[in-house]
């Protein structure tokens, strides 16, 4: 139960009005309490369809595979984290030699892993100056927003 | 003022008072019965309160009370005509949203709501002076029940018979009246809001387009009347209001007929009703929240010359029905409901993806509304949002309605309550 209700019958004429100008076939707007739907209807009529659907979204069980080590950061180091969540790579490409390995010097902007999400490859930023102390995630394993991927000693 | 609104009702019209409750700040609690538990209305209201049924005056008074409800907003069907009803709210210090007990207990008794029409100077259909055919109707009256068509004198006792033996059994009052049966009928009706002094109309509607009694298809503005008779029409609705002292909203129905468009006054509906929404969608004005703002005790917020009607709008009522199988019901879960969407189309409807039609209510599940700058737009628009709609788990009547949208009678617009006689076996 909740007080306000999403998006008034207006709402969904507005964003019915901005995407018929567009060249989208539809949207999905999800939150916590919904999703909605809005498409271009099947059968070429040049009509619009609204779906709503109000069933607790299950986004959250369907990722449960997603290995989170939960290191505790030892003292006077430094936890490096992705900026995403998605499938952790040492290598710009399978074969090439890891970003970095048990103690290299790194900088702030050094690149020291990729994070793949929805195909997009993500670098992830060393963030501090000092040495690798620690690689705490296999290649190629899936992994969640707040994982700690490396530890570095300033 | 009301700040806690309990409401009595279930499907499309409890989140309908719902939004313009939510809208005007108010605290919305609403009644739930079992089947009705997960619905949409239940998970959007501030809270719920478990009722057996949607009938039982006690325990909605006991559970509105319970629930520090300052105001009961009865919704349409159920108790929302129901004098006792109201009478046992304002004796439990409750606001009623609607009209006074006694109005209601008067326009309930169809033969006595005929009588006031009549002392306010409308015409009525004329009785058995006016010869065969004669229609038999229910004292009670509703939905067709006890309803019957005499054509000769001989057949006039064994239909009288029948017709009471239904309305009894469907009212628990089998009293009867009669009519002259018009045979080239229009149902026309109009809206008005009253505050116990002052009432205004809110122009009319068109809902000839009816299935055995019940209504299918709803427009206004009512399509081809004279000026003359529609400014007529209107003012009759206001005068019988104003008799009334009638206070909240209401719908004054007449019979119009095709011909010469004269009219006669057939009842008075003093609820909310199903097609209201035609009727904000040309006047821009939000009835439920007239209804809330006059049952919280302000004056009529809206002057007659301030009222303008302007386009023209549709309604088409979506209901859980399976056409190929005579219209029976057709509960069970909607797997997608894929309801049109856009400029010009509103949809009032309680059920998404995954709803449930329990078998225990009426079948309505949505209602598609049109709008357009007039009439051929209108029905232009109605056509490409019924070709959009999609609805997979249970049978509705959405191929019913693309069937009328493509009528050429339709399409003309103006046409009698026989419309479905010329409809293959719908």
């Amino acid at each position: 139960m909740s007080g306000d209700l999403p998006l008034s019958p207006e709402d969904v004429a507005e964003i019915v009005a901005i995407l018929d100008g567009s060249a989208y076939e539809r949207l999905e707007i999800r939150t916590t309490r919904f999703t909605l739907r809005v498409a271009r209807a099947e059968g070429g009529s040049g009509g619009w369809t609204q779906e709503w659907d109000w069933s607790v979204p299950q986004a959250e069980a369907a990722d449960a595979a997603v290995v989170a080590p939960r290191v505790e950061v030892g003292e006077g180091l430094v936890a490096v984290r992705p900026p995403l969540p998605g499938t952790f790579y040492r290598s710009p490409q399978p074969g090439a030699p890891p970003f970095v390995e048990i103690g290299d010097t790194v900088g702030p902007d050094s690149v020291v892993a990729i994070i793949e999400t929805m195909k997009l490859m993500n670098p992830v930023h060393a963030g501090a100056s000092g040495t690798i102390a620690a690689i705490l995630v296999d290649n190629a394993a899936p992994v969640e927003a707040e994982a700690v991927l490396m530890t570095i000693k300033p | 003022m009301i700040r806690r609104l309990f409401i009595a009702n279930r499907g499309e019209i409890a989140l309908r008072v719902l939004r313009t409750a939510h809208r005007l700040g108010m605290t919305t609690i609403l009644a739930v019965s079992e089947a009705d538990r997960d619905s949409l209305p239940a998970r959007l209201a501030d809270e719920t309160r478990p009722v057996a049924s949607y009938l039982s005056i006690e325990a909605l008074i006991d559970a509105a009370v319970a629930a520090g409800a300052d105001a009961i907003h009865p919704g349409y069907g159920f108790l929302s005509e129901n004098a006792a009803f109201a009478r046992v709210a304002s004796e439990a210090g409750i606001v009623f949203v609607g009209p006074e007990p006694a109005t209601l207990a008067a326009m309930g008794d169809k033969l006595e709501a005929r009588r006031i029409a009549q002392a306010a100077g409308l015409p009525v259909v004329p009785g058995r002076e006016g010869g065969f055919p004669l229609l038999i109707k229910a004292v009670a009256g509703g939905g067709g029940k006890g309803m019957k068509r005499v054509d000769r004198e001989e057949e006039l006792d064994a239909a009288m018979a029948m017709a009471a033996a239904e309305a009894e059994a469907a009212f628990g009052d089998g009293r009867l009246y009669v009519e002259r049966f018009i045979a080239s009928g229009r149902h026309v009706e109009v809206q008005v809001l009253g505050d116990g002094t002052r009432a205004v109309h809110l122009g009319d509607r068109d809902c000839s387009i009816q299935r055995r009694f019940q209504k299918l298809v709803e427009e206004a503005p009512a399509p081809f009347i004279p000026d003359d008779k529609r400014a007529a029409l209107r003012n009759a609705a206001v005068r019988l209001a104003e008799h009334l002292h009638y206070r909240g909203a209401g719908t004054v129905e007449f019979l119009v007929d095709a011909a010469d468009f004269d009219f006669y006054f057939l009842e008075m509906n003093a609820r909310i009703q199903v097609e209201h929404p035609v009727t904000e969608a040309v006047t821009g004005i939000d009835l439920v929240e007239q209804q809330l703002l006059i049952a919280g005790g302000e004056p009529l917020g809206v002057r007659q010359e301030t009222i303008a009607l302007e386009g023209h709008a549709i309604e088409a009522r979506i209901n859980a029905e399976d056409g190929r199988r005579d219209f029976r019901p057709s509960p069970g879960t909607v797997r997608r409901a894929a309801w049109p969407a856009g400029p010009g189309i509103r949809v009032d409807s309680h059920i998404a993806d995954g709803g449930k039609v329990p078998p225990l209510y009426d079948s309505l599940i949505g209602k598609l509304i049109v709008s357009g700058s007039d009439r051929a737009e209108a029905v232009a628009r109605l056509r490409s949002a019924l070709d959009a709609l999609e609805i997979e788990g249970v049978e509705t009547t959405a191929g019913l309605h693309r069937a009328i949208a493509a009528d050429p009678r339709f399409v003309q617009g103006g046409v009698d309550t026989r419309f479905f006689e010329g409809f293959g076996n719908a």
